[in-house]
């Protein structure tokens, strides 16, 4: 479904400068723009297939789960699906290497699960329980985990870009060659604190990956109504940050963007950009009825473009596996989803002594007498 | 065995709700995703998905019925090899038992300290009224006070203004800790908007000491990013009213991570630079902050008066495990102190610092409202009133205790500072003494603090709108009762 990929095939980060002719005026314009094109889907090996079909089913049915609990009122506040976007996060991850860190906004589950945070944590969490990856204190928006290189889950829109600006920050200033991923909607992209994190990955060379998840809609706000360049890919233009446009929906064209991506980083040249054209099949959190969007459209979206059954569909044709094979791997993971379901409900809530912990690192004086 | 497909809740207030429309029907297949009706209530309509496959075995709850209440079973779902003859055996809900989120058996309790106190021993009315006339207050608990020596005896004192300090500090730090760099407008080539990082860029070069654009409210979040990268960032403001455009990645990136996260991971990183008015800059460049940051919990908030304390506080502030808000003054940066000459001279956090003994009265201020305070101690002295002046060097903790033991044994007090007066610091004290302290009190608590007004250019009303030493000498003499 992309909405405007390239049709270069092969895709190249050489930089090129291209000058064109304005037609009215006449005028050559120069564009500093440096013009990326998006890669070939990868090849994925049967295992990559199975990989990226168990990961994304993981994230489905977890949120499905969630989506559950939440209506019978286990989970409370604000929460945030993903589905429909699975491709972009597990995608994404195939592309990683140890060391890379992932840091994004609220709509956050599959991104936990995709780092290979345990189901139990994040489910706990959700339900507001002790064994939660929070100890129940963070909720759906705020959970992290420093042993995955996953930090966060951040309840403010755009408030993770500058963080996961300064993760890069802190890989450069020791020398290392990891690259922080950095996501965020097409919501978050108009806020300024981004353009001021562009600036400044630009100008030091920062390694970090701007993944834009681009799903259409900030809330109820469809991505005309809110921008006026609805080309995401060209944000970072000014800063001279590459851009390109991925189908968000097939994981191979992300992973193979991911690669592309991650290799420019780590040869020194700094940020880039990734729009990653996906959907949520889901309103904006649990209490949206979605009214801003028909019901065709969403329908088209699922029946056409499901991440998942993509890939099952090429694991049934071209891998030769049965669908009692694909069965086992759905059962699986009904299971670990159930698990954690289970876990999270009957896991006791945090004790009231908690209430007290974790304000400051280190013991401080308390009130006197 | 079959399932129950239970009624959803839109919300976590919603209790019932309007199954509007059965999307499938009696014999349907369904799978994970599909959807099999709509719910509405008053507010919205939700498509009911469902979660797991099977076939819709029977329909338990008509399209239309108003008033169904969550969680009650609306359809049974038979899964692959059942028949309709199957439901009624035992049925499991979806997703476990269909009960609301439950609560511990522990009742929420009153936690440590103030309100476990008062919840606990409550003596009739009568006992605890104590009459106005002839009232006595209890002895002070201790009298003296502990003015344990923080330099030890002997040591080198050197004549050093608070711009040196701050900058010795930094670099001194920055040689004990790679992880330490500073950055901000103007930190490095310019050598500090203030001068306080210069000759910074000269020993550690570029990497450690990092212009950036101006771009507050980005480069304050990258730094709250390198902290949780591991680094020790310093970041400087050129001036804290422009930490204004940092305030969410302050408060809600860098206050509240570790709580969030469960203590697994925190923000170790200091934000310094001037605060509060400096001289004829006008209202968006005269603020004093130090309220503001104390109302916030996981902040730490620092605010030094001399040389010794603002270098000692600021190396404790580097390697303290928490966000620290360093709240400097341009005025103060030129003015000189005694520094102990130490190979690590460090002043902690949240304990506040005797500056004058005294007996009479208490006057407790901070930063450059020690300038004040001082002064007018000063020339109480020659009026025959013996002022104890508390500098508190930190805001946040406060350290209450210094504050009650000197109170208790005045029985009078006055704060000192340049910030507004509504919600002030003064106020938080005056507060905690009125708990704490109440029965050793013959004079209420006053305040003095910057006038309720936006600060003002014209000389002569910017003078007025700050507070002075006369404000502080008649606000003690008031409390005193003398004329």
């Amino acid at each position: 479904m992309a909405g405007r990929q390239s049709s270069a095939s092969g895709g190249s980060a050489k930089s090129k400068r291209s000058k064109t002719v304005d037609t009215e005026s006449g005028k050559e314009i120069v564009r500093t723009l440096e013009e990326f094109s998006a890669p070939k889907p990868a090849d994925f090996s049967n295992d990559d297939e199975l990989r990226a079909y168990r990961d994304m089913l993981l994230i489905r049915r977890f949120e499905e789960k969630a989506g559950q609990l939440y209506g019978m009122g286990f989970i409370g506040g604000f929460c945030h699906l993903y589905i429909g976007q699975e491709a972009v996060v597990v995608g994404m991850q195939m592309a990683m290497k140890d060391g890379d860190q992932v840091i994004t906004g609220y709509r956050d589950h599959g991104h936990m699960l995709a780092t290979g945070m345990e189901a139990r944590g994040v489910m706990a969490e959700l339900t507001g329980r002790r064994s939660g990856y929070s100890k129940g204190k963070g909720g759906s928006m705020h959970m992290f985990s420093k042993e995955k290189k996953f930090y966060g889950g951040h309840g403010i829109v755009g408030a993770q870009v500058p963080i996961g600006t300064g993760l890069a920050f802190a890989n450069r200033y020791n020398d290392q060659d990891s690259v922080a991923i950095t996501y965020f909607g097409d919501g978050a992209a108009n806020q300024g604190q981004v353009y001021e994190s562009f600036n400044m990955a630009s100008l030091w060379k920062l390694p970090v990956i701007y993944v834009i998840e681009n799903n259409r809609y900030a809330m109820g706000t469809s991505v005309a109504r809110a921008s006026a360049e609805t080309d995401f890919s060209h944000r970072g233009l000014s800063f001279k940050i590459p851009g390109i446009q991925i189908d968000g929906m097939d994981v191979r064209a992300v992973k193979a963007a991911g690669d592309m991506a991650a290799e420019h980083c780590r040869s020194g040249e700094g940020p880039i950009i990734l729009e990653m054209m996906t959907y949520r099949y889901r309103g904006h959190s649990m209490s949206d009825p979605a009214k801003y969007r028909t019901r065709d459209e969403v329908q088209k979206m699922r029946s056409e473009s499901d991440p998942i059954e993509q890939v099952k569909k090429r694991l049934l044709e071209n891998h030769g596996m049965s669908e009692d094979e694909v069965k086992e791997i759905d059962k699986e993971v009904r299971e670990i989803v159930a698990d954690s379901a289970d876990f999270a409900q009957n896991d006791p809530e945090p004790d009231p002594s908690e209430l007290w912990t974790d304000i400051y690192a280190d013991e401080i004086p308390q009130v006197a007498e | 065995m079959p399932t129950e497909i239970l009624m959803p809740a839109l919300s976590p207030t919603m209790e019932e709700g309007t199954l509007a429309k059965w999307v499938k029907n009696v014999g349907d297949e369904v799978a994970p995703g599909d959807v099999i009706a709509e719910i509405e209530t008053d507010k919205a309509t939700m498509e009911v998905e469902a979660v797991d496959e099977g076939r819709i075995g029977k329909i338990l709850v008509e399209a239309g019925t108003e008033g169904v209440k969550v969680n009650a079973p609306i359809a049974i779902l038979l899964a692959e090899g059942e028949s309709e003859s199957d439901i009624g055996k035992s049925g499991g809900s979806a997703g476990g038992e269909p009960k609301v989120a439950t609560k511990t058996d522990d009742e929420p309790v009153a936690h440590s300290g103030d309100q476990a106190r008062s919840a606990a021993t409550v003596t009739p009315l009568e006992e605890r009224r104590v009459p106005a006339e002839g009232k006595t207050h209890p002895d002070p608990e201790d009298p003296v006070g502990d003015f344990a020596q923080e330099i030890p005896e002997g040591t080198e004192m050197v004549s050093t203004t608070v711009r040196e300090a701050l900058r010795d500090a930094m670099a001194e730090e920055m040689r004990r800790d790679q992880a330490v760099f500073v950055m901000g407008e103007e930190v490095a080539e310019y050598q500090g908007a203030y001068k306080i990082t210069q000759g910074l860029l000269d020993e550690f070069g570029a990497r450690r000491v990092v212009d950036t654009p101006i771009t507050e409210h980005g480069f304050a979040g990258l730094g709250v990013g390198a902290a949780f990268g591991g680094l020790r960032p310093i970041v400087e403001f050129m001036t804290f009213n422009f930490a204004m455009q940092a305030i969410d990645q302050i408060i809600n990136s860098a206050a509240k991570t570790l709580y969030m996260a469960g203590g697994q991971m925190g923000c170790p990183i200091v934000f310094r630079g001037p605060n509060g008015a400096a001289a004829r800059v006008a209202a968006q460049h005269s603020q004093d902050y130090a309220a503001w940051y104390s109302h916030i919990p996981g902040l730490k908030v620092v605010q030094p008066y001399s040389a010794a304390d603002a270098k000692g506080l600021l190396k404790s502030a580097i390697r303290d495990p928490n966000p620290v808000i360093f709240l400097e003054n341009e005025i103060l940066y030129g003015q000189s102190f005694d520094v102990p000459k130490l190979d690590d001279w460090t002043v902690p956090i949240g304990k506040a610092r005797v500056h004058r003994k005294g007996s009479d009265v208490t006057i407790v201020s901070f930063g450059i409202g020690m300038t004040y305070a001082v002064k007018a101690a000063e020339e109480l002295a020659g009026q025959g009133i013996d002022a104890e002046v508390i500098d508190l060097r930190t805001i946040r903790p406060m350290d209450m205790q210094t504050v009650l033991r000197s109170v208790k044994k005045t029985n009078r007090c006055v704060t000192v500072e340049e910030g507004f007066p509504q919600s002030s610091v003064g106020a938080h004290i005056a507060s905690e003494i009125m708990v704490h302290a109440f029965d050793y009190l013959d004079a209420p608590v006053l305040k003095v603090a910057g006038k309720d007004v936006p600060m003002p250019y014209a000389a002569n009303l910017e003078k007025l709108a700050l507070p002075s030493v006369k404000d502080v000498i008649d606000a003690v003499k008031a409390v005193c009762y003398r004329d």
